[in-house]
């Protein structure tokens, strides 16, 4: 079997978040450990994981969950093949394979349920066959073939999505065919004048923006997932970045999308930065989760690369004030490249990750901090959260900005905390990811999900989602308590996103996942009686279907029904994710 | 915290124990009770405030500012002035809970108490149940409502208990008690006007210093469900406002719970019984004054039985909103600006307020007292002239007793006690209105009177008597309506073959026209009739199969009984008919006195049998049901009654057939 591109799949985990070398673990000795080197956090001793660990979520170390360690190919369904496609597929010379572990790799992505049934070793409908596009036209070739034959076709990219929008639906009866871009991720070109790169769509985060430091620029989009989720997967769900407040969020990148759908390739015909030509076709293609066709070339905006770049942190007595402190910082527009506030818990939680220290002079500092914070400011510290912040741009600028932010937090009661707490706290989105692994070794389970809201709901959401999550817990039998946390993650003129982490203990449970999901729908439901969104940039996929016609209304259920059957009638790009 | 939406074996329900609370106050120190150290556990989401913080935070809030800038616009005053006024009102609503004023009625209270009743029993686990609740979401208390006494009594519980003192909306006429309304104030209470129909700014002061206060979690608020006092012992219809304002946080997402604790007040003797009679008979209601307020402490020396206060289970409004209301309709208008509640949310608010009442209706206690005034007042209907001989009164109850709690009465009865004692002690406690001679028990109807007087005031006194007596009949109505109104449906149908859908039409008749006189919730006809025949198969009284209900041969006597309980309130409904068929032209005002002449005229000639339609609740009620039925109609403006003599007539018909 052929395979283009093995480095990506060989360096990654088949059952879990992210790189193979990378994870949590607990040492001989009993204490938490970041394996790997590509990491700030890898290599280093978590002194305070555990007891978090175990009082959070009454977890022991004696009880232990381990996942199967390798994939059993026997548990895969052999393929259904389409023969006549099979056969004019190989007169292309595309790459392709229906090998088991290529074709279990590209059939899921991390939702809860679907990592937890990789590890019980239970594999479901699976892609039959991958294929690896070289380029445009590649995949105008498959998709013309996929239509002469009645194939299904699902799009792959980065594969981290959250909303089950990879999961091949088990009703499908044709040959499903995996379509991987991973292979299409040059940068084709980079226009200086107009300050815009074309880039193909299977570029992942991490190298796009590798490759364009090399030249000087950056795109400045940086989801969590950077490191693996690519562009084409970014167009298809209407992805956000953590430093949208200076770059923008995807839909206000991209110049121009070039998608091949069955009926052909859609693209405009100019690069103009705005234009009145009718509904905007691109709002079609953004947030169409790989439903109409392939995205294959985007041409993004990019940016000369910052000149400075400075983190920073404000504690505040609780979370309402931290919340009015950010709703001001966006009245005045002047919020920093990323500005975020943890609710207590994840403010406890932060404190726990924090590796050992090698010198005393730090942890003495910690401490006279901590006394400062508590003892002479008089902060609860099971009232007190903290807000991180990242600037960008030049330096006299980000020195003028700081101070200004900083002025807004202290009317808030909003006291300076320091650039290291900041810089941990973004360096810990990129571990985070790993950590679930970590709890579902001993019985934790957990996940997150985000919506957004105007800004005078941001607390009652808040508030009532995380007790939601608690009740519902209890209702359902869980038998500790679960840990229901949120975070603020955007700011908006006119409100917010928030993100909200929820895990727990499942020991005594028979059947965790239905529990859980039972639990997040029910947080979901309170998010929209709440007047929250469906969701902010995580997409719709399979998992939140069920509330899209009450979200958009039956006429826009109709509007982009009609769109689907005059793009796709036959249902190729038949993942069934939206509607 | 959830609550039965199916009704379930009555028989089953569990009930908490009771204690008495004076014991401990006859046996230890009241001064040092009132000086006690009062730690009650408060709400977890609490930001303690001062009172005065409490009126700037209304006087600040965007709902009141929405409203003000409105008012200003409309009435072309400055903003400055609206405030003003809106200040003012706040001023005049506002509490000032002290505790020293609070301590200061434990102390009095505790000896008026002493004096006046034998005990004041409690369920502690409900109050375990409440103190919770209140430790984990905003509270609503809300107590029946049968006696002046109400409010003070359940500050009174809950500072003995160290509970957290609830603040308390009262009407404004006692506000008329100078130093009394003050210290009223001083101990909780806000005081609401009567009736603020238009006025914009009144209710958005109101309504945002309700919630202000319930959202912080800053108090309990506690109201009366039935407006005011019931002078009937019947609960009354909810009235709707202030539930929907203390709903209106949860529904538009302020707080994640909002816990509403049903709480039965039962007295073995109304303090204000013969009071309430003459009310009903149109001797107007004195105006409360302190120095009127003390003529009747005077007059009320005397024993008073016992108390029951029991503290239901706490209904969660999330609980009773889930699945029935779409929360998501307020997510398209600043919440800020006031919108008038849906149907939906109406018929929710509505469907709650008569769960709850039917909440505090269930666990009202019931003394044996009150069978005694079932079989009494029956035999006076019948004009059995010598009265009741005791052992057969006590037979009677006995029967009474077995069948009101195979229906789920939450009856007091001394079971260790022989039967013909209780009686004879609870005629004894109410003396007042029976008379015993030679081992015959009847109504004291006939009082020493000085001088000559008309029939018409002997009619009237008699009536004092007779509605006092009611009075505690009617506390017991709740546990028969059902079973009656299947009852008088089955009496009515053909003799021999008794068509089920035929009594199900008629039990829907009768529901429906005396949905303003009991408690029945609207749109669960068929709910009701179910439980109605579920109790009666399950008692033995009736067969039913697929289309034929079928009376078992011990059946009859419960039928009758059954029948008797509404035929009062038919005859009552009936006579107002008639009387409206013999009219020309009638306001609303003219309505209850020329009603009461009609009723006397026809007692006094012998052609009604039943004293009690006297009664003006009974005609009110059946007035607003021929309202709601549309056979008779309000002119608007002028308050003439336009009315519909066909309906009329042919209502007073199957009224009559019944």
């Amino acid at each position: 079997t052929f395979k283009s591109n093995p480095k990506k799949q060989e360096i990654m985990k088949w059952n879990g978040w992210g790189y193979s070398d990378s994870k949590f673990l607990y040492n001989k000795k009993g204490q938490a450990e970041f394996t790997g080197k590509r990491y700030r956090l890898s290599g280093m001793i978590i002194p305070g994981l555990r007891e978090w660990m175990e009082s959070t979520f009454s977890a022991n170390l004696q009880h232990k969950t381990p996942a199967a360690p390798i994939l059993n190919s026997s548990a895969v369904q052999p393929p259904t093949l389409n023969e006549a496609f099979l056969k004019e597929l190989k007169s292309t010379g595309i790459p392709f394979s229906h090998d088991a572990e290529d074709r279990v790799f590209r059939s899921h992505g991390h939702c809860l349920h679907e990592i937890f049934a990789l590890r019980e070793g239970k594999i479901g409908r699976v892609p039959d066959l991958v294929v690896w596009p070289n380029c445009h036209n590649d995949v105008v070739k498959i998709v013309e073939l996929a239509c002469k034959h009645n194939v299904c076709l699902i799009p792959y990219g980065g594969g981290t999505s959250v909303s089950s929008a990879l999961e091949c639906p088990p009703e499908e009866t044709r040959s499903i065919v995996s379509l991987d871009t991973s292979q299409m991720n040059r940068i084709l070109w980079i226009d200086e004048k107009n300050l815009t790169a074309h880039v193909e769509a299977g570029i992942v985060g991490q190298d796009l923006e590798r490759l364009l430091n090399e030249s000087g620029y950056c795109t400045g989009h940086e989801p969590d997932s950077m490191e693996f989720s690519s562009l084409g997967g970014w167009v298809a769900t209407r992805a956000s970045g953590m430093k949208k407040n200076i770059y923008g969020n995807i839909e206000d990148l991209v110049v121009h999308i070039k998608m091949v759908t069955p009926r052909g390739v859609i693209e405009k015909s100019c690069q103009g930065p705005r234009m009145s030509t009718g509904p905007d076709v691109h709002h079609f293609i953004m947030g169409s989760e790989g439903t109409l066709g392939v995205v294959t070339e985007v041409t993004m905006k990019i940016r000369p690369m910052p000149e400075y770049q400075k983190y920073g942190s404000v504690v505040f007595p609780n979370f309402e004030m931290g919340v009015a402190c950010l709703r001001e910082v966006a009245r005045q527009r002047c919020a920093p490249a990323s500005i975020r506030l943890m609710d207590n818990e994840q403010f406890k939680f932060g404190h726990a990750l924090k590796p050992q220290v090698s010198s005393i002079f730090t942890s003495f500092l910690d401490g006279l901090k901590k006394f400062y914070i508590t003892k002479f400011k008089g902060f609860d510290p099971n009232r007190l959260c903290v807000a991180t912040l990242l600037f960008e741009g030049d330096r006299e600028k980000v020195l003028q900005h700081e101070k200004q932010v900083y002025d807004i937090a202290a009317k808030f009661g909003g006291l300076a905390a320091g650039e290291d707490n900041g810089q941990r706290g973004y360096m810990l989105t990129f571990v985070i990811a790993y950590l679930r692994d970590l709890g579902m070794d001993y019985y934790v389970i957990g996940e997150s999900f985000e919506t957004s809201m105007p800004w005078d709901r941001v607390l009652d959401i808040c508030r009532n989602v995380k007790a939601r999550i608690v009740r519902e817990c209890k209702d359902k039998g869980v038998q500790f308590p679960p840990l229901s946390t949120c975070r603020v993650t955007q700011t908006y003129d006119a409100g917010a996103c928030v993100y909200f982490y929820f895990a727990f203990n499942y020991r005594g449970l028979s059947d965790p996942v239905h529990v859980y999901e039972q639990v997040e729908h029910a947080a979901r439901e309170e998010i929209l009686a709440n007047g929250g969104s469906l969701s902010h940039h995580h997409g719709v996929g399979k998992l939140r279907k069920e509330w899209m016609r009450e979200s958009i209304s039956s006429v826009g259920m109709g509007m982009l029904k009609s769109v689907k059957d005059y793009v796709d009638p036959n249902n190729i790009f038949g993942n069934r994710n939206l509607l | 915290m959830r609550y039965e939406v199916l009704f379930e074996d009555p028989m089953l329900k569990k009930r908490d124990d009771f204690e008495d609370m004076l014991e401990e106050r006859r046996n230890s120190s009241d001064l040092r009770y009132a000086l006690k150290c009062y730690t009650p556990v408060l709400y977890k989401g609490l930001t303690p405030c001062k009172v005065s913080e409490l009126k700037q935070m209304v006087l600040q809030s965007d709902q009141l500012g929405y409203v003000i800038t409105q008012v200003s616009k409309e009435k072309g005053v400055t903003s400055d002035e609206v405030t003003g006024e809106a200040a003012a009102i706040l001023e005049e609503m506002a509490q000032r809970l002290q505790l020293s004023t609070v301590r200061f009625f434990a102390f009095t209270l505790s000896k008026v108490f002493k004096t006046l009743f034998r005990s004041i029993c409690i369920n502690e686990e409900g109050l375990q149940r409440l103190q919770q609740a209140i430790h984990n979401h905003p509270v609503v208390l809300l107590p029946s409502h049968r006696s002046y006494m109400d409010f003070l009594l359940m500050s009174y519980i809950l500072y003995t208990y160290d509970l957290a003192l609830p603040v308390i909306a009262a009407g404004m006429d006692f506000m008329g008690m100078k130093v009394v309304g003050e210290m009223l104030r001083m101990s909780g209470a806000f005081f609401i006007r009567r009736s603020f129909g238009g006025d914009k700014l009144y209710w958005a002061v109101f309504s945002e210093y309700v919630k202000i206060m319930l959202k912080n979690g800053y108090a309990p608020v506690e109201f009366f469900l039935e407006g005011t006092r019931s002078r009937t012992a019947k609960s009354l219809t909810p009235k709707l406002g202030l539930l929907n304002i203390v709903m209106d946080p949860f529904l538009k997402g302020e707080v994640f719970d909002i816990s509403l604790v049903p709480v039965s007040i039962s007295y073995e003797r109304t303090l204000e019984e013969a009071l309430y009679a003459r009310e009903l008979l149109g001797v107007p209601k004195p105006k409360e004054s302190t120095s009127g307020l003390f003529k009747a402490r005077k007059i009320l020396s005397e024993d008073y039985g016992s108390i029951h206060v029991y503290f239901g289970q706490p209904v969660s409004v999330r609980s009773l909103a889930e699945s029935r209301v779409n929360r998501s309709q307020f997510n398209l208008i600043p919440r800020h600006i006031p919108t008038r509640p849906s149907e939906e949310i109406l018929s929710f608010v509505n469907d709650s307020a008569y769960r709850l009442v039917r909440a505090q209706e269930e666990n009202m206690v019931l003394k044996p007292w009150v069978l005694l005034a079932f079989v009494l007042l029956q035999k006076q209907a019948a004009e059995e002239k010598q009265g009741t001989a005791l052992d057969e009164l006590t037979e009677q109850a006995v029967w009474l007793r077995d069948l009101s709690r195979q229906y789920g009465a939450f009856l007091h009865w001394p079971d260790h006690i022989p039967p013909s004692e209780v009686v004879s002690s609870s005629l004894s406690l109410h003396r007042g209105l029976v008379r015993i001679s030679e081992g015959r028990v009847q109504l004291a109807l006939e009082q020493e009177t000085r001088g000559a007087i008309t029939p018409e005031e002997e009619l009237l006194n008699k009536a004092v008597v007779i509605l006092s007596c009611a009075s505690y009949r009617n506390q017991a109505l709740n546990v028969f309506i059902r079973p009656a109104l299947l009852a008088s449906a089955i009496h009515t149908a053909a003799s021999n073959r008794k068509r089920k859908t035929e009594i199900y039409n008629s039990f829907s008749f009768l529901r429906n026209m005396f949905s303003n006189e009991f408690i029945l919730c609207p749109g669960a006809t068929v709910q009701d009739f179910e439980e109605a025949c579920y109790l009666l198969v399950k008692t033995g009284t009736l067969q039913i199969n697929q289309q034929e209900v079928l009376i078992t041969e011990r059946g009859h006597r419960t039928l009758a009984f059954l029948t008797s309980v509404l035929d009062p309130f038919l005859q009552g409904y009936q006579v107002v008919c008639r009387f409206l068929c013999e009219q020309d032209g009638l306001t609303e005002k003219q309505f209850i006195p020329a009603v009461r002449k009609f009723i006397i005229k026809h007692l006094l000639t012998g052609r009604l049998r039943y004293t009690e339609v006297l009664s003006s609740d009974l005609q009110k009620n059946a007035l607003a049901a021929l309202i709601r039925l549309g056979a008779v109609q309000k002119i608007k403006g002028y308050g003439t009654l336009k009315l519909n003599k066909v309906m009329l007539n042919s209502l007073e018909d199957t009224l009559g057939k019944k």
